[in-house]
């Protein structure tokens, strides 16, 4: 099923190209060579059971990690060559929440705004702008603390977005929220792909979450087990739906790990 | 990437720790209280059973709230410091720190940066307690609250420098306490921040060895001859010393190649 994996040459399209990327936790490997490239305007999903090496890939593409073996680039620009530098592009949604819960939305999105080197007036005007399309101006002046999950997120998602990121990384950004706000985040970063030809790297464990024409990465033990969009892959393995393609890309008994 | 993309990212860290700390009214309280319990109760208590004779800086007879006042400073500051890397600890924890660590700026910068609020911050608490000194009765030099500022500006970077490479090292946010306890309290007695060195030698010598190798003994040293517009170069060296030995390995620490983060990764294991 899995596809040859992009040839070890910069694609000039590319904002996110991975290169034979491999990783270890002690003796555990966590990543074993994984290689695929995410183009703008696309929304590629990165589909794998809980432990599946998801968030060890967010880690070393956001440099939280060296990767020690392989090459990732970000619009071009080597990691390793280029050390931070090299995450200006770059736009992250992470998994675990990362905003100040005693500073108000404001505050959370201007100190961000300072350290992508943004002025305070065209910050301010950036932030009412990426709030509103998340309709969430009107909670500019609260504490995050008295914020639901999901408000939390878009703020998070508005921050992400607040230095026009050529390149958005989301790690399982739904995650504990309720169905209409996922379907809304899913909904609004589609159409932020689109709008503003930004390249989506979309990790999740939910089948809903890809939409037919997204480009799919399917991860499973640190490896990635299928690629294509989304329908193709579908199509491939003869099954119904996403679900019953990745129930069959990974093994079959994932009910517990997956969720539909 | 530009100055003045350097710029508005440390003015951003600072503004930041500057709110979270004005916020946070009741850790100002204690930050005070703290001290001023040494001075009102302590020193009060000790004066009349101490008497401090003339040593450098000194030129007449003080009198012992007098001569706990750098100690007392230097202790603040140490309480930022281990602070400022609790707010390190919980910051990762939290994951807000991963905002700070995708920033394309050099990790060294932002780690830099975040020290410098951290000694911001000790100040307004150093500064806010010498006025409440002043009226308890403790006169310093007028001239001497300016000329201390610089001393006061590298103490707190020593601590927070310290503090840091303590962030880097401790895992979880529940480790922190004991960490705290065995780091300040040791650092404080064990210095002449309560009695003079020479004291200490009559009493006990491995005790003032103890003491004399204790970088706190040094920041106090230096706050306490900057108060009297004199340079203690000896203390001037070692917590210079001191300070970019700690942000050496606290850059180290946190660097994504090399550093402790990297712990966890292993190798491919050897073909069979």
């Amino acid at each position: 099923m899995q596809k040859e994996a992009p040839k070890d040459h910069s694609s000039p399209m590319a904002v996110l190209s991975v290169y034979h990327v491999s990783y270890w936790y002690g003796s555990k490997q966590a990543l074993d060579d994984v290689s695929f490239e995410v183009f703008p305007g696309r929304v590629t999903a990165l589909l794998g059971p809980n432990g599946a090496g998801k968030t060890t890939l967010f880690s070393l593409i956001t440099r939280l990690f060296d990767a020690p073996t392989g090459r990732i680039e970000i619009c071009g620009r080597s990691a390793s060559e280029w050390g931070a530098r090299a995450l200006g592009p770059l736009g992250v949604v992470f998994q675990q929440p990362t905003l100040d819960l005693d500073l108000t939305v404001k505050q959370n999105l201007r100190y961000f705004a300072a350290l992508r080197g943004i002025k305070r007036k065209e910050a301010d005007e950036r932030m009412l702008r990426a709030l509103k399309a998340l309709d969430m101006e009107e909670r500019i002046g609260e504490r995050v603390r008295s914020l639901n999950g999901g408000h939390r997120r878009r703020v998070e998602i508005a921050r992400a977005l607040l230095h026009s990121p050529q390149l958005l990384l989301l790690d399982e950004p739904t995650i504990g929220l309720d169905d209409p706000t996922r379907r809304a985040i899913v909904r609004h970063v589609h159409e932020l792909a689109r709008a503003d030809n930004i390249g989506v790297l979309w990790a999740t464990h939910l089948f809903d979450e890809v939409e037919p024409n997204d480009d799919l990465l399917v991860i499973n033990h640190g490896k990635i087990v299928a690629r294509g969009k989304a329908k193709d892959v579908v199509a491939e393995t003869g099954a119904k739906d996403l679900g019953g393609a990745f129930r069959l890309l990974i093994g079959g008994d994932t009910e517990e790990d997956v969720a539909a | 990437m530009n100055l003045m993309h350097y710029f508005r990212a440390f003015y951003g860290i600072v503004w930041r720790e500057l709110l979270r700390f004005f916020q946070q009214r009741e850790r100002f309280f204690a930050a005070l209280v703290r001290p001023l319990i040494w001075l009102i109760i302590f020193a009060a208590g000790f004066r009349a059973a101490l008497g401090i004779s003339i040593i450098p800086p000194y030129e007449t007879y003080i009198t012992y709230d007098v001569y706990i006042t750098p100690g007392l400073l230097a202790m603040i500051q140490l309480f930022q410091g281990m602070q400022s890397s609790l707010s390190m600890v919980y910051d990762r924890e939290m994951g807000s720190m991963r905002v700070l660590l995708t920033t394309p700026l050099p990790r060294w910068f932002l780690l830099v940066s975040r020290l410098f609020a951290g000694v911001i911050v000790s100040l307004f608490q150093v500064y806010t307690f010498l006025l409440v000194a002043y009226f308890c009765g403790v006169e310093l030099p007028p001239l001497g609250y300016l000329t201390a500022l610089p001393a006061l500006v590298l103490s707190g970077m020593m601590f927070g420098a310290l503090g840091m490479l303590l962030s880097s090292t401790i895992k979880q946010l529940e480790n922190f306490a004991g960490i705290m306890n065995f780091v300040i309290f040791p650092m404080f007695f064990a210095s002449s921040a309560l009695y003079p060195l020479w004291k200490m030698r009559e009493g006990s010598l491995w005790l003032y060895y103890i003491c004399l190798y204790n970088p706190f003994t040094w920041a106090v040293e230096l706050i306490r001859f900057a108060f009297y517009l004199q340079v203690n170069w000896e203390a001037l060296g070692i917590v210079v010393g001191c300070t970019l030995l700690f942000l050496a390995l606290s850059v180290w620490a946190y660097d994504p190649s090399f550093g402790i983060q990297q712990r966890k990764v292993g190798t491919a294991p050897a073909p069979a």
